[in-house]
């Protein structure tokens, strides 16, 4: 602290001391919030480096993983390809279709509970929201292949495990992650606004259509967008679900999969070093640049936000 | 009436229903473990060891999840309190603070298997630890920090300013006025934060199949107390498999007798520990704020 330095007339200005000079507090503290930065920057070079080993080390060329054809495994009497399309658009499709499921819900709640809600509705949304988020990943995904699944099975006359599965387990997940940071963009649009609107005699839908929404669409599509970051990056819960097939999806019913179903399965079966193992590690450099992206939107989103107000 | 009328009371009805809904869909979720539990949850259950030809019990996977669970949050706390304190009070405009935040994001994006294969490249090939409890806990470290650190900011930036200036009007430094003035009154937003971090790491399981992996040695004797002998139960260094992969290994070997209800139990144990979690972060929050506050 710099307080012996603060020119205050008539007071003694004492030199500061060694302890001082040194500030050993900040030190200690600066170094525990300086080392996610270690982290980061150690966690990326890994991720890249083995992440690019199915191409520098086993010489596969980068363009083949464009390929929709997956046959990793060297023992069977085929030519092996390492086909990363089915597993990208999985992960995009699957992702797409739960933002499509959730969103409504999600933003309909989150203006339930800014305009609608009566006190004590807000006092059951708020920590039902909370729990919501604390039901671990697995947990879902058990309910969804215990119960989704039959059940779906069943109503559709399919095997059960696919798509709309996995979209649907997804939508539950990412359904507090849309409400709370659309709940966050609704209340924080000035009540001045809303005031304005009802002196106009208008109805609290219009003000909810006409004022409120236009107001807060950034925040709402940051909350979409962190929604399908958590869903693209999602594994377990997915992979118990989605039926784990590599074929490019057709159809919602039918079995696919993602790049971290793969992962989760083929993860402890194959060996490091192998072309198998390698082709995981360039799926999860792909899972990190898609989620780097959706980071790049929520803050392309944030700066319109700051201009807008 | 007119049409915009009608559009209004239609409007508030859907909203209505939406809320009903999706409480509705969480109440039944934990309805639906608890009925699916009943006769099988039992303390014989929570405490006892697995079986193959009974429903056993699930007592060493649960000990794993909360031996995990505390050497991740002795490992997390420290670090991520002296972390926010820092964010908070020292941390200018300049670069290094700019560099920080976006490091948080970041990593707060990324995904959980992704930090999982990160653990397994670095704490259990290149350290040759194979699977263990402490490279679990590292990897959970690797997203829980940057998380604590940022619900310590928030709770410490919370602190009115009067307070800190009334400290230092006083003559007193600016470490000891964070140690006993800010910190002390942050106490209940810190405490809050570490009990919802510490539900997240108990039901996190993606991140840890590759590191603490998805076996635990057979036969635990809780008088070993010696740590480095990889046998004993309180050794961060044998395999563990926690609650939430014993689920996640539920679906892929559906082999044993009883496998369906105890993972049923199971979830139902991860579900109850989320609300206690949860109620817990909110009772002792609130009588922490009593406390601190004198009201």
């Amino acid at each position: 602290m710099t307080n012996a330095s603060i020119a205050v007339p008539g007071a003694i200005v004492r030199p500061l001391t060694r302890g001082e000079r040194l500030d050993l507090p900040k030190r200690v503290t600066l170094a525990s919030a300086a080392l996610v930065v270690v982290l980061v920057a150690v966690l990326l070079a890994f991720i890249v480096w083995n992440g690019v080993q199915l191409f520098a080390h086993s010489g596969v060329p980068v363009l083949q993983v464009l390929s929709a054809t997956w046959q990793p495994d060297n023992t069977l009497q085929q030519p092996v390809i390492f086909g990363l399309l089915p597993f990208i658009l999985g992960t995009l499709s699957v992702m797409a279709l739960a933002a499509v499921i959730a969103t409504p819900l999600s933003v309909g709640l989150a203006l339930f509970m800014a305009e609608v809600a009566p006190r004590w509705a807000r006092s059951i949304t708020q920590p039902a929201l909370e729990v919501f988020v604390g039901i671990p990943s697995v947990v879902y995904g058990w309910l969804g292949l215990t119960v989704l699944v039959p059940f779906l099975r069943i109503s559709l006359h399919s095997v059960g495990f696919s798509m709309l599965a996995g979209a649907l387990v997804l939508s539950l997940m990412i359904l507090p992650t849309i409400t709370s940071v659309a709940l966050d963009a609704f209340t924080t649009v000035p009540g001045e606004m809303r005031s304005a609107s009802f002196a106009l005699g208008t109805t609290r839908w219009q003000t909810i259509r006409h004022v409120l929404l236009p107001a807060a669409v950034s925040g709402v599509a940051t909350g979409i967008v962190l929604g399908m970051m958590r869903a693209a990056g999602e594994a377990l819960a997915v992979q118990m679900v989605i039926g784990n097939r590599p074929l490019i999806p057709t159809g919602i019913t039918q079995p696919m999969t993602t790049l971290t179903s793969q992962i989760t399965l083929d993860m402890g079966n194959t060996v490091a070093g192998e072309p198998w193992n390698e082709a995981l590690w360039t799926m999860g450099l792909i899972l990190l640049l898609i989620s780097f992206a959706f980071v790049a939107i929520v803050r392309i989103l944030g700066r319109r936000r700051l201009v807008a107000e | 009436m007119t049409r915009v009328i009608w559009a209004d009371r239609a409007a508030t009805a859907v909203l209505w229903g939406i809320a009903f809904f999706v409480i509705g869909i969480l109440l039944a979720i934990i309805g639906h473990f608890l009925l699916a539990s009943i006769g099988t949850l039992s303390l014989s259950f929570i405490f006892g060891d697995p079986s193959d030809s009974t429903i056993g019990g699930v007592g060493p996977v649960l000990f794993n999840s909360i031996y995990i669970l505390t050497l991740t949050l002795l490992l997390t706390v420290p670090l991520g309190i002296l972390g926010g304190i820092y964010m908070a009070e020292y941390a200018g405009e300049g670069r290094l603070t700019t560099i920080i935040r976006f490091s948080q994001e970041l990593i707060s994006s990324v995904p959980s298997i992704v930090v999982g294969m990160f653990g397994l490249a670095l704490f259990v090939t290149l350290t040759h630890w194979s699977f263990t409890a402490l490279g679990g806990s590292l990897a959970l470290l690797v997203f829980n920090l940057p998380l604590l650190t940022r619900l310590t900011e928030q709770a410490i930036r919370a602190v009115p300013a009067d307070e800190r200036r009334g400290s230092i009007a006083l003559g007193v430094s600016k470490w000891r006025t964070i140690r006993h003035v800010v910190v002390p009154i942050a106490i209940p937003g810190i405490v809050t934060g570490i009990i919802l971090t510490a539900g997240r790491i108990f039901g996190e399981a993606a991140a840890l199949i590759f590191t603490s992996g998805l076996s635990t040695p057979s036969g635990y004797n809780f008088a070993n107390l010696n740590i480095t002998d990889p046998r004993s139960p309180w050794s961060p260094f044998h395999s563990a498999t926690t609650l939430s992969v014993f689920i996640w290994k539920s679906n892929s070997e559906g082999l044993g007798l009883f496998v369906h209800q105890v993972a049923d139990a199971s979830s139902a144990v991860l579900v109850l520990m989320v609300l206690v979690f949860n109620l817990g972060a909110r009772g002792l929050g609130r009588y922490l704020q009593r406390r601190v506050t004198g009201t």
